[in-house]
């Protein structure tokens, strides 16, 4: 096996709230190759976000790394000083946030905003590093790219500003790409558009992604590696083509349940999983999923089941139902 | 762009009529007109005086006709002439006016220099100590009134260092040394008192923006916490601030002439006072257009400055 891009370990995180602190990650493992694309699926509150958030530090003043380690290229990011943090940013590890209409700053143009990676981790001079900038948004597929550099954001619509989100997320050729569910404010009609662009420019540069979604037909389509989170955990991981033919947890198998299929029965009720998603401030003990869990035994409530290999590049934290 | 400069140049006019109305009314009703406070004065009461004194005034005329004389003479260039001095309220405006515009900007300067840094220093240190000395600092300023920390000032060198402010006017071109001396006391008191707000807006503003999507992409990208604020924060932060100064356009000049007064700043707020005392009604009314019309250019400006700071506005 190739030596890891990237390698989470036992990473717990907590956040201050009003309630007291938090647990929104809790013993989170992943691994990730180059070249790699890792797709981190879950509900909103599952730590999916977070979780791409404490690669890059980028968690806030309430959030707080507690344990575990983040290891990229053999470095410990959550160990090294702010500035070498700051270097590592942007460079080598570029973010794609979810909102493209508010990421972007309204006050300064595009080519500014793409530039700036460039002008800071190159070392360019500004007008270099805009010439490169009209480069990058040629390539995301903007028309007459060369021009809309002294554009401000508000003269973009979301699709478009998203594509900018991309050009700047690359300008530095990163060798990780984090992008925190890039399509969820777009259209419909946008969204494939950008996830198919996204993933062939990743692929031209070598580098690794994480995609972070709650749609389950984004990870067939675009990624190599899954890992589905519940409550501040990974409950399964599995090569992407692995987990949709064999689901081994209870809660994967219920999220590809309640896909709707064209070929169903059409007078059947769509599949859905009882219950709420759980409140991470008051978690259920043992296993988080057990209240929804149809196959939830005994020893469900009282620890936590670890995430475990029950087949090669396949591994679920579940004290079994077969 | 020239449209809109030429739009609000327009709308200025009904505004200013509408003052004007009702500034000319207002100094009427002032218990104690002029006439009386003439005829006190020569300690002659008879009645004959009194109409004859009227009539060389102008003043036995309904007072709309006074009105519409005094309003057409003003398109024509022409304020009148004061009713104690005979001297031209035009002229008296040319020499006065200057003065006032200059302790004014002085005074924004302060306000500015003293505010803005200050209120991004306060956010980027919230909660520290700090952050809550400059913050108390601003809550005084805007408790303690600007004319009592005039006169302390006036008062308390004087007591304890035998120092006390310089009151002799020398004007800018003839001894720019001087006049600085003179006027950045009441300037700085002045735009202490007006720094208070625009620091808590300047600090309230960064913080908002702070938290901001745009912010956290710009820490993705790996700046700099002084660039992410100068280059990606202060823009959008200063937007609102820039409203909050035009607003405090009227406490600038208001300021200024209580300040004028204390400090003898032969500025227009030292004539319109003297004019009120007085009951001069041309001086009065001409003051508070010429009053009435800075605040709306003032306003105009700062509409223009959202232009430059916000390119949604530009488009």
């Amino acid at each position: 096996m190739m030596e890891p891009l990237l390698t989470i370990s036992d990473l717990s995180v907590t956040f201050a709230t009003e309630r007291g602190r938090v647990q929104a990650l809790d013993g989170v493992s992943l691994e990730l190759a180059a070249g790699e694309t890792l797709a981190i699926v879950g509900e909103s509150g599952s730590g999916k976000s977070v979780t791409a958030l404490s690669i890059l530090g980028l968690l806030g003043d309430a959030g707080q790394v507690k344990g575990g380690s983040i290891e990229f290229q053999g470095e410990d990011l959550t160990r090294v000083s702010a500035a070498r943090l700051r270097e590592i940013r942007g460079n080598q590890i570029a973010f794609i946030f979810q909102e493209p209409m508010s990421s972007l700053n309204p006050v300064l143009t595009i080519g500014t905003q793409v530039a700036e990676p460039i002008w800071l981790h190159h070392k360019k001079s500004w007008p270099e590093a805009f010439a490169e900038a009209g480069e990058l948004l040629a390539k995301v597929a903007i028309p007459d790219a060369a021009q809309r550099l002294e554009d401000y954001p508000h003269q973009f619509s979301g699709g478009m500003r998203q594509r900018v989100m991309i050009a700047m997320a690359l300008a530095c050729q990163p060798k990780l790409i984090i992008a925190d569910e890039p399509t969820t404010a777009l259209d419909v009609t946008v969204q494939a558009q950008i996830l198919s662009l996204l993933k062939n420019l990743t692929k031209e540069l070598g580098s690794s992604l994480i995609l972070i979604t709650h749609d389950l037909g984004v990870v067939a389509r675009y990624a190599d590696k899954v890992a589905v989170m519940y409550g501040g955990r990974v409950v399964e991981t599995a090569s992407a083509l692995d987990l949709y033919k064999n689901p081994r947890h209870p809660y994967t198998k219920g999220l590809m349940d309640s896909i709707p299929k064209l070929d169903g029965d059409p007078g059947s009720r769509l599949h859905t999983i009882e219950g709420q998603p759980p409140d991470l401030s008051d978690l259920p003990s043992g296993c988080a999923f057990h209240p929804r869990c149809p196959y939830a035994h005994e020893a469900c409530t009282a620890s936590k089941p670890p995430l475990t290999a029950i087949a090669t590049n396949h591994q679920r934290a579940c004290f079994g139902y077969e | 762009m020239q449209a809109f400069i030429l739009r609000r140049l327009l709308a200025v006019i009904p505004t200013l009529l509408f003052t004007s109305v009702i500034v000319f009314a207002s100094i009427r009703l002032i218990p104690g007109d002029v006439v009386d406070l003439m005829l006190a004065q020569n300690d002659i009461s008879t009645g004959t005086d009194r109409a004859v004194l009227e009539a060389a005034l102008g003043l036995d005329k309904p007072i709309y006709e006074q009105y519409f004389v005094w309003i057409l003479n003003i398109t024509q260039g022409d304020f009148g002439y004061s009713l104690w001095q005979n001297t031209s309220v035009a002229e008296q405006l040319s020499l006065t006016l200057p003065i006032t515009f200059e302790l004014g900007l002085l005074a924004l300067i302060v306000a500015l220099t003293v505010a803005i840094p200050i209120g991004i220093y306060s956010a980027m240190k919230q909660d520290t100590v700090g952050d809550y000395v400059t913050r108390s600092f601003s809550l005084l300023m805007l408790a303690i009134p600007s004319f009592w920390l005039g006169t302390l000032v006036m008062v308390f060198p004087s007591v304890w260092w035998r120092w006390a402010p310089p009151l002799q006017y020398t004007p800018f071109f003839e001894d720019p040394i001087g006049n600085l001396m003179h006027m950045m006391v009441p300037a700085v008191l002045l735009g202490l008192s007006l720094s208070a707000v625009t620091m808590r807006m300047t600090r309230t503003m960064m913080l908002e923006v702070l938290r901001q999507d745009y912010i956290r992409t710009a820490r993705a990208k790996g700046l700099k916490e002084n660039l992410i604020v100068f280059r990606h924060a202060l823009r959008n932060c200063l937007i609102p601030v820039v409203t909050l100064i035009g607003l405090q356009a009227p406490l600038l000049i208001g300021g200024a002439v209580i300040l004028e007064q204390i400090f003898v700043v032969p500025g227009m707020g030292l004539m319109l006072l003297e004019a009120v005392f007085q009951r001069d009604y041309p001086v009065v009314t001409g003051v508070f257009l010429v009053v009435g019309l800075s605040i709306l250019v003032i306003n105009l400006v700062v509409d223009l400055t959202y232009g430059f700071l916000d390119p949604k506005v530009r488009h």
